[in-house]
């Protein structure tokens, strides 16, 4: 070690042994601790740095429309009208109908995995499970136009928009598959193995006293896993759905291709919308001056629903704990 | 060591001498999609005849122009001129040269009929703003006597990113209807009355090849090459004309170009109604004059004999000879 010598040489008289064993390892340490500060330093920069480009772009936009880019609903560009609104309420919404969708199943599927499967079992479907997050977006996005579409216009869309649910007011709107239903579709499969995975961890993570002490109450399995197992694992089953949630927020490509893309939000599952990150993706490319900059400010827009559904989660995570930990305490 | 030391500052040398021809000779363009397949094919061939490599980057019309404002690039590609806005941006006096004319065709998908269904522009214009509903709608009927059109809805199909092919649709639906105008109006992305979008060009050609009973626009080289139906248009004076490269080209010459080169072609006298030039815009000053003056006229000379075999048209001899005279004043 070339260092080594260097360092014995850096020390200019001679200390006693073992001050000068201190000062090397001293060395050592502040350079150890001085990387790692300057690598969680890049990432604040980088975030920083990210709400200072977004800000800068869109300020042509914000000094146009102000508060109302968020509040109207019509996207002109060719006549420099911008607003937000049905982008921010389809990706709201396509999200929200994805988690309905993928939470039961993903939320099962942990418990079943944790709790249940036998090993020869379990392996394969965690495996599995976890390739669904493998699989990159377009490729979903092929299958959802290719696949998905046309059987959901067949054996679910049809039959509902000619039947009597069609009087319900989220099915209605023409059956042609280019709608917010396949964009949810899509968004569940995507994000059930972050629920999954996540979630079959925490249920792993639960000592195994736990489990006994309920079973040597003479709890079944059923009454153990409903209560003492998911309430233990509360808040972090909702850091699981709340992780979901971000990733359905900000998918682009899968969505895009089958959301039909029209700026209008309805409720109507069965009618094409659109998302914040799909418009940003089709039209920045041809986009210049002020279209250009609302493009960026609905980028800036999507930032922000992501921090504040992060923030959210924060704050449902820790009310969750306090309240597990006072009803824990009177028990 | 020494041979290390040696091979590595011969790498170094060599590096230093390929950046500065890079920087001396070579081109960099970036811009219109549109253009990129026959860019390709005059870069390749560019550069096997005269040694000098041209970097064309397809990132969208709208990019392009933002590089060249930012004087990051020698030309820019674009489906539609500069606007007076972008013009006060830029460095310098700027010139349109327009390299290839590209026909947009009118596909649709009803079962049993084929090529050559008959439209007139208030038709297709009154179908895309959602007043004419059926395809046995009788203005349509009226004109395509014979023709077993069915009752059943049109589906219409656009494109959801924003595209010169939309900017060319949209000018002629503005020019042949005074109420697609006020309520539409044309820009590369619109806010569509009706319909649902397609990402690109790929993207609603599978929409049309999947939806029986659909109607759009793509770009006449996505007809040619998947084999779809496709319309012919009434050029006003009641002949019906298919998109071709000749057609295109007719569009043109029937034109009045405007002293600048920025002219619209679409609903012209003569010819298929639905055409539209791309250009390659350039300094009036610029730093690599002689490279530019130089490759510009092989794309206006040479160039133009592989425009048809692209699906493209070639610029009329007429409008050449006044570019090769604008080329001449590039310094």
């Amino acid at each position: 070690m070339p260092s080594e010598a260097a360092v014995i040489e850096a020390v200019p008289a001679a200390p006693p042994k073992s001050r000068r064993w201190e000062t090397r390892r001293n060395i050592g340490d502040k350079v150890y601790k001085w990387i790692l500060t300057v690598a969680a330093v890049s990432v604040l920069l980088i975030i920083a740095g990210t709400i200072y480009e977004l800000t800068m772009g869109s300020r042509q936009s914000i000094a146009a429309f102000g508060l109302r880019f968020f509040s109207d609903s019509n996207w002109d560009p060719g006549r420099h009208l911008f607003g937000a609104l049905p982008f921010i309420l389809g990706t709201l919404y396509s999200s929200f109908w994805a988690l309905v969708l993928a939470l039961p199943i993903g939320l099962f599927t942990a418990i079943f995995l944790s709790e249940m499967a036998p090993r020869w079992l379990e392996r394969p479907v965690s495996f599995m499970v976890e390739l669904l997050a493998a699989i990159p977006s377009v490729v979903y996005g092929l299958w959802g136009l290719f696949v998905l579409q046309p059987f959901l216009v067949k054996y679910f869309e049809g039959p509902i928009a000619n039947g009597p649910l069609a009087a319900l007011p989220i099915f209605g709107g023409t059956a042609n598959g280019y709608d917010m239903l396949s964009a949810s579709v899509i968004l569940a499969i995507m994000v059930l193995p972050y629920i999954t995975a996540v979630s079959r961890d925490i249920l792993r993570a639960i000592p195994r006293t736990v489990r006994e002490a309920s079973y040597a109450l003479g709890a079944t399995s059923w009454e153990t896993i409903k209560g003492v197992v998911l309430p233990y694992a509360r808040a972090g089953i909702i850091g699981a759905v709340m992780l979901g949630f971000g990733r359905a927020l900000g998918e682009t490509m899968a969505v895009t291709m089958v959301i039909g893309n029209a700026p209008i939000f309805k409720t109507d599952l069965f009618s094409s919308g659109y998302t914040l990150a799909s418009v940003i993706a089709n039209e920045l490319a041809e986009a210049s001056g002020l279209y250009r900059s609302a493009l960026i400010e609905i980028g800036l827009c999507l930032f922000l629903i992501t921090l504040v559904v992060n923030a959210a989660a924060k704050l449902l995570i820790y009310y969750t704990a306090q309240d597990l930990n006072a009803t824990g305490g009177k028990k | 060591m020494r041979t290390f030391s040696k091979t590595l500052g011969c790498a170094v040398l060599a590096l230093a001498a390929m950046a500065s021809r890079a920087s001396s000779q070579d081109l960099t363009g970036a811009g219109s999609t549109f253009v990129n397949p026959i860019m390709t094919k005059w870069i390749y061939d560019y550069r096997q005849a005269t040694g000098i490599s041209i970097n064309y980057q397809a990132v969208g019309s709208g990019a392009g122009i933002s590089n060249l404002i930012d004087g990051t690039i020698d030309f820019a590609g674009s489906d539609a001129p500069m606007t007076a806005e972008q013009k006060g941006r830029a460095k310098g006096d700027v010139i349109h040269l327009p390299d290839v004319i590209g026909p947009v065709a009118i596909s649709y998908n009803i079962p049993g009929i084929g090529t050559g269904l008959g439209f007139s522009g208030p038709i297709l214009a009154d179908i895309f703003l959602g007043k004419i509903k059926y395809w046995d709608d009788p203005q349509i009927v009226a004109r395509n006597p014979g023709k077993n059109l069915p009752h059943e809805q049109i589906f219409v199909v656009h494109r959801s990113d924003g595209s010169g092919t939309t900017a060319i649709f949209t000018d002629y639906l503005s020019k042949v209807s005074p109420e697609w105008k006020s309520k539409v109006g044309s820009a590369t992305t619109v806010s569509w009355p009706t319909g649902l979008g397609g990402k690109g060009s790929a993207g609603v050609a599978a929409i049309l090849q999947q939806h029986p009973f659909s109607i759009g626009y793509v770009e006449f080289a996505y007809v040619e090459e998947n084999k779809i139906p496709y319309a012919a248009m009434d050029d006003g004076t009641g002949n019906y004309v298919y998109p071709s490269a000749e057609s295109a080209m007719q569009a043109a010459q029937s034109s009045t170009i405007a002293e600048d080169l920025c002219t619209m072609i679409t609903a012209a006298p003569k010819g298929y109604p639905i055409s539209g030039m791309s250009w390659l815009i350039v300094y009036k000053k610029s730093l690599k004059a002689p490279e530019l003056r130089k490759f510009l006229k092989y794309v206006l000379t040479t160039g133009q004999k592989d425009t048809k075999a692209l699906w493209y048209a070639s610029i009329p001899p007429e409008i050449v000879s006044r570019e090769l005279k604008l080329i001449d004043s590039i310094e």
